[in-house]
């Protein structure tokens, strides 16, 4: 029979010796919204479960100079409460907004939604466009490194036996600096994205972009930096021109699969869509920043 | 005695709230699997990962050895029994065929057919032990659509299933398990006569019942062969005819308990788990608990009927229509027994039509069998009949509504499946939907109205149901149909209002197969026709009675007692010469009369009212997605009389959401094995509350004569429109039809990009 361990250590340092020193699979709980129903549909028999939530510095939300330092276990509902990390990020809080429902926000965290490294996960293309940093603990001590570099594929991160997230690093916004986020899902709640994108942009005092990230979700194995989108944009004011060009390269990046929750040729226009209205959306926030 | 006066009613017709709603509200009532039996064992069942697959052999070795493991069985332990057609369900079933469906029997047809069944000590070892039986199969071609299925050279299911109702008998076996028609008149003539004519094609697919309560049980059969089953189902009597003939048992030997039900809408209008429960208890000596996850429900059960519709309408210039036919093929799932029947004969039953022709299909394929499903069959049809009716409006240049108001059927038109019509209420739907609001509602960019009409029959049947006079003056109703919609609370109100006492004075409780009289089950949106004519009689045989004590105490004659608002008048000659006795008096010295006071009535009940609808829909485009966004929605019924209104419009927005969920999302995705790929809630989607819009009940009542206080069922018809009208809302707001469900947001956006080619990267 099925049997699981589980622990909930007080500091990174025991997380850090209770993962190594398992000898099966080990898993990090967060939030659980994610490994509690693998565990229960049977795709997962970890050996050991370790939860993070009872280790202070990894729940909440702190300013630290010119970073937000948001803790990986922190749940949705403590990022969109939080004031100024909802003004300096809309973005990041529109897709901590669109997992799930105000109860599995009451649980999920970043780090999970990263970690679970599904292409569709809805905090990590903003979070990525915002270029935030994760800090990874492990039996070789810390490390920092750009968020985009965690997943490697569907199910699958880079984080080596033994670390997790620790916290992500997100750098506060510039002057006319702002982010948007948007999916598309055929309902309106409770449903996994088809297409996500994320945009964040930096306007000069003319309104016209200077600098640009544009982030897809579930069109690739893993989250999509699109430089060419963010070129697009770079020296542009949002004319239709700049939207269609953004359109293209927001097509052209994408490499998605046909499932059940969309066709190839789907996604690919739906990405171009949301593309163009995610920078819309971001502008007009960055605008108003002026 | 009828009641079809609503000025004099005091209680039907208000709004109480239901005698079962707190416990449901705060999480208290018992459903299938809240249940619990000292000794209990836990059941679990092993299923088909294959769609279509020779049992070459079964080793249960392995998962027996496992400690804790009780009992397995499998189709040996069911006895074999031959082919009869079973009248225990909603729509057509075989015994031979649901016990082979309850446990594969040398084949198995599709994903997640039951295959075997362990019953050990907790939920976890008899998972870990169904996951070691060990089933040898020899797989075989499979075919999951319903054309594919009928092409010649289609695997074939059962080799002996050969296609009925085509002449001469066949010699070779088929997917098609029987082929029927419907004629009126003369179609090639009115086809002729026809100055405009239209043919159509449309496509509907399979969908859930969605039900939120997984199918579960707990049965016990006892050393000397009596058996309890307490389950959720929409029917104990069925549960129990069921598993008495599937088991061999004596029906006196079974007492079924219904459960509180979580949703069936049809889905549980036949049995899954207790006839394979049984056989565990019945091995294990101990009792036996199984409740589904909701992948097995989703691979196992149900799903409705989807299929193809096709449609020919032929009119004349100035609207009327002189000739129609109708052509469905329906997907029975693995075994025969599709709704087709009531598909064709719903179609066109809204209409008058001089020439119509009806051939119906109903083919097998590897998908799990049919269950039904609100109004069976009927959504299929009506889909095509009635987008091709819009489109017909469209070409004719006629107003939609008006073109179903030049064409009604009304008091006396022979309908082409055969009934004339009496007391029907369709055209009065018309008329409330053309002067509702609603339709003056001005439409913006990318929006648009779609209007849609459905029928569906309603059934009376058999029931029994008691009233019991309490000591004090209180009442108890008896009766047997699971609650799936607020029965229970009008239930108790027809007979408030019968015996003249207050609402709350009144409990209805629906008992088990031992404790009441028989009740076919809850479907068919009998209940309140049937049972409560059951109710109402039996309350006014109380009446009676106690009209009797009342003249006993008095010593007059009991001709000479009116009874009203819960009182013994004297009457006639003795008219205010005694005080007036109320039902707590006569109760109170019931012993002294002749003894307690109560009352039986089984019946079956005829004279069910046809239910007519029609629907108004608005919907809005997202050009760039492809997504709809339903804005407004008002449905127009013929519901008789409502006996409760909020359980009568309960009805009615939950048939539409269901509908609407029929018509833009919710399709079954097989890969190219034929396994289910969608089995959850995440990618099977049914709608969510912030998909919809508030939907506007609005009940007509064109009472049914045949029912004491005019009610008309009313569940299902409810969900015959709404596709139709999605539909025809979205064909309206950007010109295009879409005649194949789902009306999915990548099927709008690919027809959307024909007419406006957009800039593809791809290109
Ligand atoms: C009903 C429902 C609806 C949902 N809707 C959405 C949705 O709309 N959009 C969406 O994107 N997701 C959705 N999800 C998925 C899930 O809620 C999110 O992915 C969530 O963010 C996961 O966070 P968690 O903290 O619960 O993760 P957990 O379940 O705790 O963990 C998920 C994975 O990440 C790993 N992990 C967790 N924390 C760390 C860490 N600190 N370091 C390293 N690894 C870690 C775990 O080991 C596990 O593999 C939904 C889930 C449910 C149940």
């Amino acid at each position: 029979m099925p049997r699981v361990s589980y622990t909930a250590p007080a500091t990174v340092d025991e997380a850090v010796k209770a993962l190594a020193g398992a000898a099966g699979l080990a898993k990090v709980l967060s939030g659980g919204t994610d490994l509690l129903v693998q565990l229960k549909s049977g795709r997962l028999a970890p050996e050991l479960i370790v939860d993070m939530k009872r280790i202070p510095e990894m729940i909440g939300i702190r300013e630290e100079g010119e970073f937000f330092v948001i803790g990986a276990a922190t749940p949705g509902v403590m990022l969109s409460a939080h004031e100024r990390l909802e003004h300096a990020f809309p973005g990041i809080v529109e897709g901590v907004d669109l997992i799930g429902s105000t109860q599995i926000q009451g649980r999920a965290s970043i780090a999970g939604n990263l970690c679970n490294a599904s292409p569709a996960a809805d905090s990590v293309p903003p979070v990525i466009a915002a270029r935030a940093t994760a800090v990874i603990a492990g039996p070789n001590g810390r490390r920092e490194v750009a968020v985009e570099a965690i997943v490697i594929g569907p199910g699958r991160t880079s984080l080596a036996k033994g670390e997790f997230v620790v916290e992500f690093k997100v750098p506060k916004p510039k002057p006319r600096q702002c982010d948007a986020y948007l999916r598309f899902i055929p309902r309106t709640e409770m449903d996994i994205a088809v297409v996500g994108c994320a945009v964040n942009v930096t306007l000069d005092a003319g309104g016209t972009c200077i600098d640009a990230r544009v982030v897809l979700g579930a069109v690739a194995p893993t989250q999509l930096i699109v430089d060419e989108a963010a070129q697009a944009l770079i020296g542009h004011k949002l004319d239709a021109d700049t939207l269609a060009k953004l359109d293209l390269a927001a097509q052209r990046a994408c490499k998605p699969i046909t499932d059940k929750r969309g066709t190839i040729e789907y996604r690919i226009k739906i990405a171009g869509v949301l593309a163009r209205r995610a920078a819309a959306i971001a502008f007009e926030r960055a605008a108003a920043r002026a | 005695m009828t009641y079809l006066d609503k000025a004099s009613l005091k209680v039907v017709g208000t709004r109480p709230i239901r005698p079962d709603g707190v416990d449901k509200v705060i999480g208290r009532a018992a459903f299938g699997a809240d249940m619990v039996l000292p000794g209990m064992l836990w059941g679990k069942v092993a299923r088909s990962p294959h769609a279509h697959a020779r049992i070459k052999s079964i080793n249960i070795d392995k998962a027996l050895a496992v400690p804790g493991v009780k009992a397995i069985v499998t189709s040996a332990d069911l006895p074999a029994i031959p082919s009869e057609e079973a009248f225990v369900g909603e729509g057509p079933m075989n015994f031979r065929d649901l016990s082979s469906n309850c446990m594969a029997r040398g084949k198995v047809l599709y994903d997640g057919h039951a295959v075997a069944a362990v019953a050990a000590t907790s939920p976890a070892i008899a998972e870990e032990a169904a996951a070691l039986i060990e089933v040898e199969y020899e797989v075989l071609p499979h075919v999951i659509d319903v054309e594919d299925a009928m092409k010649p050279d289609a695997p074939v299911l059962h080799d002996d299933l050969f296609t009925q109702g085509i002449d001469p008998k066949p010699a070779k076996a088929s997917n098609i398990a029987k082929r029927i028609t419907f004629t009126k008149g003369d179609f090639a003539q009115g086809w002729k006569e026809a100055e405009v004519t239209i043919e159509r094609r449309y496509t509907t697919q399979p969908v859930h019942q969605a039900y939120i309560e997984p199918h579960a049980c707990l049965v016990s059969v006892g050393a000397d062969g009596q058996c309890t089953i307490f389950s959720s189902s929409q029917g104990q009597f069925m549960v129990r005819a069921y598993c008495a003939k599937l088991l061999g048992i004596d029906i006196a030997n079974i007492r079924a308990t219904p459960a509180e039900i979580g949703g069936g809408f049809g889905g549980k209008t036949l049995v899954y788990l207790e006839p394979v429960a049984l056989a565990l208890s019945k091995k294990a000596g101990k009792p036996v608990k199984i409740v589904m996850s909701r992948e097995e429900v989703f691979r196992g059960t149900g799903p409705a009927a989807g299929g193809v519709i096709e449609v020919k309408y032929g009119a004349k210039k100035d609207g009327r229509l002189v000739a129609a036919e109708l052509v469905v093929k329906l997907q029975a799932g693995a075994f025969p027994g599709s709704p087709v029947g009531p598909a064709c004969m719903c179609g066109f039953a809204m209409y008058d039509i001089p020439h119509v022709n009806i051939v119906g299909y109903d083919v097998v394929s590897n998908r799990p069998k049919v269950a039904a499903y609100r109004a069976p069959g009927a959504p299929n049809s009506t889909f095509g009949t009635e987008s091709c009716l819009d489109e017909l409006a469209i070409e004719l240049k006629i107003d939609p509504l008006k073109l179903r108001e030049i064409n009604a059927a009304k008091e006396g038109t022979k309908a082409a499946h055969g009934p004339t019509w009496a007391n029907i209420g369709y055209t009065q739907t018309l008329d409330a939907a053309k002067a509702h609001p609603h339709m003056k509602i001005a439409l913006g960019p990318n929006q648009g109205r779609g209007i849609a009409s459905g029928f569906w029959f309603n059934i009376g049947g058999e029931s029994a149901a008691s009233v019991y006079v309490n000591e004090d003056g209180t009442a108890t109703v008896v009766e047997g149909n699971p609650d799936v919609g607020g029965s229970r609370a009008s239930m108790a109100m027809m007979a408030a209002e019968v015996l003249g006492i207050a609402y709350e004075r009144v409990r209805a409780v629906v008992a088990d197969t031992s404790s009441t009289g028989y009740c076919f089950l809850t479907g068919g949106s009998r209940v309140t026709f049937a049972t409560g004519m059951a109710v109402t009689q039996a309350a006014e045989k109380v009446v009676v009675e106690l009209k009797k004590r009342a003249a006993m105490i008095w010593d007059i004659s009991p001709d000479a007692v009116d009874w009203k608002d819960g009182k013994a008048y004297p009457a006639g000659p003795n008219a205010g010469s005694f005080e007036p006795l109320s039902l707590g008096e006569i109760a109170l010295k019931a012993g002294r009369t002749g003894g307690p006071i109560s009352a039986e009535v089984s019946i079956n009940a005829q004279g069910a009212g046809a239910g007519f609808a029609t629907h108004i829909c608005d919907v809005e485009i997202d050009r760039e997605t492809g997504h709809v966004k339903v804005l407004r929605y008002t449905a127009v019924q013929d519901v008789g009389r409502a006996i409760h209104p909020s359980y009568v419009e309960g009805q009615i927005q939950g048939g539409v959401t269901q509908g609407i969920g029929w018509a833009l999302n919710e399709e079954y995705v097989y890969d190219k094995h034929g396994r289910l790929d969608n089995a959850g809630f995440l990618d099977y989607r049914i709608p969510v509350a912030s998909d919809m819009p508030m939907i506007e009940a609005v009940m007509v009542e064109v009472p049914n004569p045949r029912h004491p206080f005019g009610a008309r069922g009313v569940g299902e018809v409810p969900i015959v429109p709404p596709m139709a009208a999605v539909a025809n809302a979205i064909a309206d707001a950007i010109g295009t039809r879409m005649r194949d469900l789902p009306m999915s947001p990548p099927k709008l956006r690919a027809a959307l990009d024909l007419q406006d080619p957009p800039r593809l990267a791809a290109e």
